[in-house]
């Protein structure tokens, strides 16, 4: 098969400076994680609630964008609804446009990563600000986010240092201790806080029934953006509506014990359309589809669309840690990337992704809404072979459909089992193959001997005791 | 009871030692032991590289050769071909629309399990009577961890071997990278995960890695030995098939 993230992923592996910072952040957040989680007796069910509340809201999703929809205008914003990318770039290019703004500064937002709009608003002349510190780093670099919480995860310390005194003006003597490295990227930001007079964001909720839009995050960017612009435009996924305000109650329990691995994260901002006289004067709330309703028709493969974002699967994935984020080639990595990724594109892109997975289940197991994330991959697997042209290496299907047979009856099994084993024969030395095999097998040769076929298999060894009980109970 | 043995394709063909073990121990322990000879593949492979199909053919040959109520129960000396059975057959039936094998995959999951899980939970042992004077040290598979939830189960019995010296092995819960092929598919991030493995391996000291699947070790152990370690690995149904006299 055509497996752009093996080929993506070799580049990550040889670099053992990307190895040792991956390694090291992610066993740390990882630990932070498990021990948060830890205090909570009731976390078992928590998580249910959770994906309880996520599974009834998508059941019914086109009645709560509705609400949604009303909730929003009665509090006094624009609703706009997209169908995909191109639609939802447009949009909010139009209305940055309409303000004569030709700057914007943005909260953290992974739709709007999603759909390339930085790269669309710099088309239009306009230049969008990143202002979480680590999307403001990956920015500076011209590089990708290798990770949805923390972005720039895959950087240490004195790179950044090196970055910033190359990008940012008046740093020449700064170290490389965390809180220098705020306070300088603080200084650059705050400037631009007080002159944008438009902010983007993306939404982690929004609750139909009031029309409230969530925010969460730990620097107070967030915090900055939606509250001085006059003008506020998120842009959210179609699949981030709750019903209800009470679901908020779980999520945000869930979601930064999970995320950060804190308690409570720092800011949750919430706001309802608008307020004459405190905060922005227009808020426009863009509605992204770009896929989702596709995936809501699989039947298995939606259950990817109750993710909040939390990315610990990210943190404990054994094969992310060691390729890191832009192995995946897409806004989101990890295997939460591995199932969205090619249903959000609707098998475009991402479709090598499900194989990007060793089935551990260790994603499965942090999940805070409890997706099925290995079930999903297999599943997934499935849909590519069968309905991706071309995706699928036509020797390995062959090689299946041939096994399949082989399996299917006793006698061919027993002959196949006789023949690897008269085959091999040759080259067997002390148990294992002691020579280079052709095909799939050459790849399991380069780090890892092959066992030889057993001289005798289980079932000879069974008849012949069962051969030797019977003359046994025949010679009294 | 009655006990069918499913020695899964990988352990009848490379690693029978595992599948003779598994006999040794359950006759030792008073069961019979029957392995019904038309049996061949759970469908894992194919289930897990997207050859659905295939797969739920195989199940359909699983359930028509272990379905019979004269088996008390199925046992596998593997935690991933026994969750194979437990966790995905239901599904394969279920997207089939055949309510005959959605009912019959009903009627035999509940009794097919891991070598560990039948001994302490189904037949609450956890000393088999073994004398193994090794160091030893346990790689936890992810299917027996993760799908079959197997816990202490292994190490229950481990405990319970004479003369065994048992190694705690850090990061213990990681994925040793095999994954099916997985290993094959993506080899180099495969190999990266195993280097990790050996090396908490050989940070123990133990002269042997035990699991509970010949897949994992089939991975672990190529590793070890490429690299000529001088470390074996070892089921551990043979662990506990293992006695003084021998």
């Amino acid at each position: 098969m055509s497996n752009d993230f093996e080929a993506a992923a070799r580049p990550a592996l040889a670099d053992s400076q990307l190895r040792a910072n991956m390694r090291h952040a992610t066993h740390t957040i990882r630990d932070k994680r498990a021990r948060v989680v830890a205090e909570l007796d009731d976390w078992e069910q928590l998580r249910e609630a959770g994906r309880r509340i996520k599974d009834r809201t998508m059941r019914h999703l086109h009645v709560h964008l509705a609400t949604l929809e009303e909730s929003v205008v009665r509090a006094g914003g624009q609703v706009h609804w997209a169908r995909d990318a191109g639609e939802a770039n447009r949009i909010v290019g139009e209305l940055i446009a309409s303000t004569g703004a030709n700057e914007v500064v943005k909260v953290k937002s992974m739709a709007t990563d999603e759909i390339g709009l930085n790269a669309a608003l710099e088309g239009r002349g306009i230049t969008a600000i990143e202002t979480d510190l680590a999307e403001l780093i990956v920015q500076l670099s011209h590089d990708r986010s290798s990770h949805i919480l923390v972005p720039a995860i895959h950087r240490n310390r004195g790179e950044i240092r090196e970055l910033f005194r190359r990008e940012l003006p008046g740093t020449a003597g700064l170290t490389d201790e965390p809180a220098q490295l705020a306070e300088a990227a603080r200084r650059h930001l705050r400037r631009k806080f007080l002159s944008a007079r438009v902010a983007i964001s993306g939404a982690n909720f929004a609750v139909a029934e009031t029309g409230t839009i969530c925010v969460v995050e730990s620097e107070g960017n967030g915090r900055m953006c939606t509250t001085l612009p006059h003008t506020l435009i998120t842009v959210m996924g179609i699949e981030k509506v709750l019903p209800r305000f009470a679901d908020l109650g779980v999520m945000l329990q869930l979601l930064p014990r999970s995320s950060t691995a804190e308690r409570m994260n720092p800011y949750s901002s919430l706001w309802t359309g608008v307020t004459p006289g405190d905060g922005p004067r227009a808020f426009h709330l863009v509605l992204l589809d770009a896929g989702r309703s596709a995936t809501l028709a699989d039947q298995i493969g939606r259950e990817a669309l109750n993710c909040i974002r939390c990315s610990a699967c990210l943190n404990v994935c054994p094969v992310y840690e060691r390729t890191g984020g832009h192995a995946y080639e897409s806004t989101y990595p990890g295997p939460i990337g591995a199932i969205l990724t090619p249903q959000l594109s609707e098998f475009r892109s991402g479709t090598s992704l499900p194989w990007a997975s060793s089935l551990c289940g260790a994603c499965y197991e942090v999940c805070p809404v409890k997706i099925d994330i290995p079930t999903i991959l297999v599943h997934l697997r499935g849909r590519v072979t069968r309905e991706v042209p071309n995706s699928g290496d036509p020797g390995e299907a062959q090689a299946m459909r041939m096994l399949a047979r082989v399996f299917a009856s006793r006698s061919r099994y027993e002959r196949a089992q006789r023949v690897a084993r008269a085959i091999s024969r040759p080259f067997v030395r002390d148990g294992r193959i002691a020579r280079r095999l052709p095909g799939p097998l050459a790849r399991w040769q380069t780090v890892r001997d092959l066992p030889a076929p057993a001289p005798e298999t289980f079932r000879e060894w069974w008849r012949e005791r069962e051969r030797a009980e019977r003359r046994k109970a025949e010679r009294p | 009871m009655r006990i069918a043995l499913f020695a899964t394709c990988l352990g009848d063909t490379l690693f029978p030692g595992a599948a003779i073990a598994t006999v040794r121990v359950l006759e030792r322990l008073g069961h019979s032991v029957a392995f019904p000879q038309e049996q061949t593949c759970c469908g894992q492979m194919h289930s897990n590289s997207g050859y659905e199909a295939q797969a739920r053919g195989l199940a359909r040959r699983f359930v028509a050769t272990f379905g019979s109520d004269e088996f008390d129960a199925v046992v596998a000396p593997s935690g991933s071909c026994a969750a194979m059975v437990r966790d995905q057959y239901p599904r394969l039936a279920a997207s089939s629309g055949d309510d005959q094998l959605t009912n019959a995959v009903a009627g035999l999951t509940p009794r097919v399990f891991e070598l560990s899980q039948l001994l302490v939970n189904e037949l609450g042992i956890e000393d088999v009577g073994a004398y193994y004077p090794h160091r030893v040290t346990y790689h936890p598979t992810c299917h027996s961890l993760r799908l079959l939830h197997v816990g202490d189960a292994p190490l229950r019995l481990l405990r319970a071997v004479r003369g065994i010296d048992l190694i705690e092995l850090g990061e213990a819960e990681s994925c040793c990278g095999f994954g099916g092929t997985f290993a094959v598919k993506n080899a180099d991030t495969s190999a990266a995960m195993l280097t990790d493995k050996l090396r908490a391996i050989l940070d123990t000291g133990a002269e042997v890695c035990t699991a509970l699947d010949s897949s994992c070790l089939m991975q672990i152990g190529g590793g070890l030995s490429r690299q000529r370690a001088g470390v074996r690995t070892v089921h551990l149904a043979e662990i506990l098939a293992s006695q003084e006299d021998q």
